[in-house]
């Protein structure tokens, strides 16, 4: 979580000084969901996630100076510049995607879990996504393919009570836009606290046991708050402040620190921890800025599995 | 060789894959037990089970989603959208997915997978069932987009696609469905990106695709015995990628061209054939190059009103004539 937020702030820094252009989704705020997730999956299990995906990414063990660098545009990028911050993706590491159009990697998250059923491989698919996928066709349609099928697949809506600017009760037929829905796919309605690392941990852990087991797909909604806007310099301003203090109350870093504290590891050790982590930051933030532009030539290669992009003989 | 009909030549090309290679699967709606709704997949159920033949919900972007990732994860599927005026819901999977993901990851992922579909019209279906869209498909960097008007090649371009590493959109033109001919025994596969000289000529050359084809070939015939005109007809068969040297090498010996298309006028394939000749064979051009299309409308029901649209044998000698002459 501390390496997520790290990253995300710095991310954020790097665009205030027009070192990231286009535009950047944080998920500060948001940690505790990829957190809780991506420590109790797999090595190879698959995860598809959102433009808001860097905390995602970076829990599979994706270098932080690939992701950095990818957000900067240099050659060190995980995608070398060609996908962007929206875009992440690291096969390697299981990082199936990042997807830029609101609800487009629940079928995909579908297939690559219908793949891991064919072959017999034990591997769990999981897909992130926000509330407001869940007004999107392809949302319903993934759902009801997973359960139809069996799926060992994981359906995770990060439920941060706003779509980009609208608040989501507004245009949302059921109060848990996830939850609320669960029942039409024949699903158990599973709604947490996603600002609650170990909470998220345990249900990660239950629907992982279930799908590996063979009794298919789960769908869980975890209640979280980005700390910041939508993307880029969105100050947010449209979110009541009463609302704005009660989330960062609920600051899932600072109250797993508390808890932790509580538990008996003392403030050193932790201090410790959230200085290795700040130094990771910068020394890949340093590595990333010294990393020169892409090469040209690759912008017009890799259209095709030869690497090529013929068209004509 | 044996002789089958162009919807028997889908299934026999299909089976032939699923044979050889256990990583194919096969999907979309009705396509399983009812065998396709233009019986095009019958007997691959039986003979492959469920497992791999799969009956799906009518969810076109859950069905090309899933043909994403399952592709994107080792696995070569094939999916069916039924009529492809479908694409308009769930082009977002193959446009901004399918076409974009290998490029955007820098080459991490590849996606060996076909989706086929029944195009095009002469069926009275109307307007939204009729269409021809390969230069829908033609537009996007990435996708990969194949039309064959034989049952030979039915068979043996699905199963090159199949075998391709890329992605593959196989349009079937419907009204051919039940047009016999001859079929290679044994394993067929063809190579994508071949054009085919279907009848060689000195006046003009007359590139045609899918069911334009054989009415290319009847107003050949027509322009040869009753005008004293002798043309080509080039069968393009895939559009990407585009075999621009067979086309190149027959107009420079004809100095003509007349391309044959089933879309509505703007922006069809042949647009596209046109400038390329227009740019690397201006010189060796005897007059305009002339499109045949379908004009800009959608296409009507009524046989007697599609009919008149399309492009049709009588259109096409008209056309030819005009040039020639
Ligand atoms: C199909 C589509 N429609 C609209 C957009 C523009 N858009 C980008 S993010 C976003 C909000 C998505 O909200 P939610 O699913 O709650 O995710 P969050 O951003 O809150 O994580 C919208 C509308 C898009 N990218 N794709
Ligand atoms: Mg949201």
């Amino acid at each position: 979580m501390l390496e997520c937020r790290g990253l995300e702030k710095r991310a954020y820094d790097l665009f205030m000084q027009n070192l990231v252009k286009g535009t950047s989704h944080l998920g500060l705020g948001q940690e505790a969901v990829a957190a809780g997730f991506g420590t109790a999956m797999r090595p190879d299990d698959y995860t598809f996630c959102t433009y808001r995906g860097h905390n995602h990414t970076l829990v599979r063990g994706v270098p932080m100076t690939a992701i950095l660098g990818e957000l900067m545009g240099r050659a060190c990028g995980l995608l070398r510049g060609k996908g962007g911050s929206m875009h992440l993706t690291s096969i390697q590491h299981g990082v199936m995607g990042s997807y830029a159009i609101v609800g487009a990697h629940l079928p995909i998250a579908a297939g690559a879990a219908l793949s891991a059923q064919y072959r017999k491989t034990q591997q769990v698919t999981t897909a992130f996504f926000g509330d407001g996928t869940t007004n999107i066709g392809a949302f319903h349609e993934a759902l009801n393919l997973a359960v139809v099928w069996k799926l060992p697949v994981v359906f995770v809506c990060e439920n941060n009570l706003y779509m980009e600017y609208t608040p989501i009760e507004q245009v949302t037929a059921v109060k848990n836009p996830a939850a609320d829905r669960a029942a039409a796919y024949g699903l158990k309605p599973i709604l947490i606290d996603g600002n609650d690392v170990d909470v998220v941990y345990e249900t990660a852990l239950a629907a992982y046991e279930k799908a590996r087991s063979g009794d298919g797909p789960s769908l869980i909604e975890a209640q979280t708050y980005r700390h910041g806007g939508h993307s880029r310099a969105d100050p947010g301003k449209y979110r009541p402040s009463e609302e704005v203090e009660a989330w960062l109350a609920r600051d899932p870093i600072t109250n797993y620190r508390a808890r932790l504290e509580k538990l008996g590891i003392d403030g050193e050790t932790l201090g410790r921890i959230e200085a290795d982590v700040q130094a990771a930051v910068d020394l890949a933030t340093e590595t990333a800025k010294e990393s020169p532009k892409p090469p040209l030539e690759i912008a017009g290669i890799d259209v095709w599995a030869d690497g090529g992009a013929e068209w004509r003989n | 060789m044996a002789e089958l009909s162009y919807r028997e030549a889908v299934a026999a090309g299909i089976a032939q894959e699923m044979r050889r290679d256990p990583d194919v699967l096969f999907l979309g709606e009705d396509v399983a037990a009812a065998g396709g709704v233009f019986k095009a997949t019958e007997g691959l159920l039986d003979e492959f089970g469920p497992k791999r033949v799969k009956d799906t919900p009518i969810s076109e972007q859950a069905i090309i989603g899933a043909t994403m990732g399952a592709a994107m994860t080792g696995l070569r599927p094939i999916a069916e959208i039924m009529f492809s005026d479908f694409f308009a819901v769930c082009w977002d999977l193959v446009a901004n997915q399918i076409a974009k993901t290998r490029y955007m990851t820098d080459g991490q992922c590849s996606f060996p997978l076909v989706i086929r579909s029944a195009n095009g019209g002469g069926s009275r279906f109307g307007a939204q069932h009729s269409q021809s869209i390969e230069n829908w498909a033609m537009a996007i960097p990435g996708l990969k987009v194949v039309a064959p008007s034989t049952p030979a090649d039915v068979k043996g371009l699905l199963a090159a696609s199949i075998r391709d590493p890329d992605p593959v959109m196989f349009f079937e033109q419907k009204s051919l469905y039940s047009v016999k001919g001859e079929v290679p025994d044994g394993e067929h596969v063809d190579t994508l990106g071949t054009a085919r000289v279907v009848c060689t000529g000195t006046d003009v050359t007359i590139a045609a695709l899918a069911a334009m084809v054989p009415r290319a070939l009847k107003a050949a015939k027509i322009l040869k015995s009753e005008h004293g005109i002798s043309a080509s007809v080039i069968d393009i068969r895939s559009l990407v990628p585009l075999d621009t040297q067979t086309l190149l090498k027959s107009v420079s010996e004809t100095g003509r061209l007349v391309t044959v298309e089933e879309n509505p006028r703007l922006c069809g394939w042949g647009a596209e054939v046109a400038s390329i000749v227009a740019e690397e064979l201006f010189w060796d051009l005897d007059g305009p190059i002339v499109r045949v299309t379908t004009p800009h409308v959608p296409l009507p029901s009524a046989a007697s009103l599609e009919d008149e649209v399309l492009p049709n044998v009588e259109r096409i000698v008209r056309s030819v004539q005009r040039l020639v002459d």
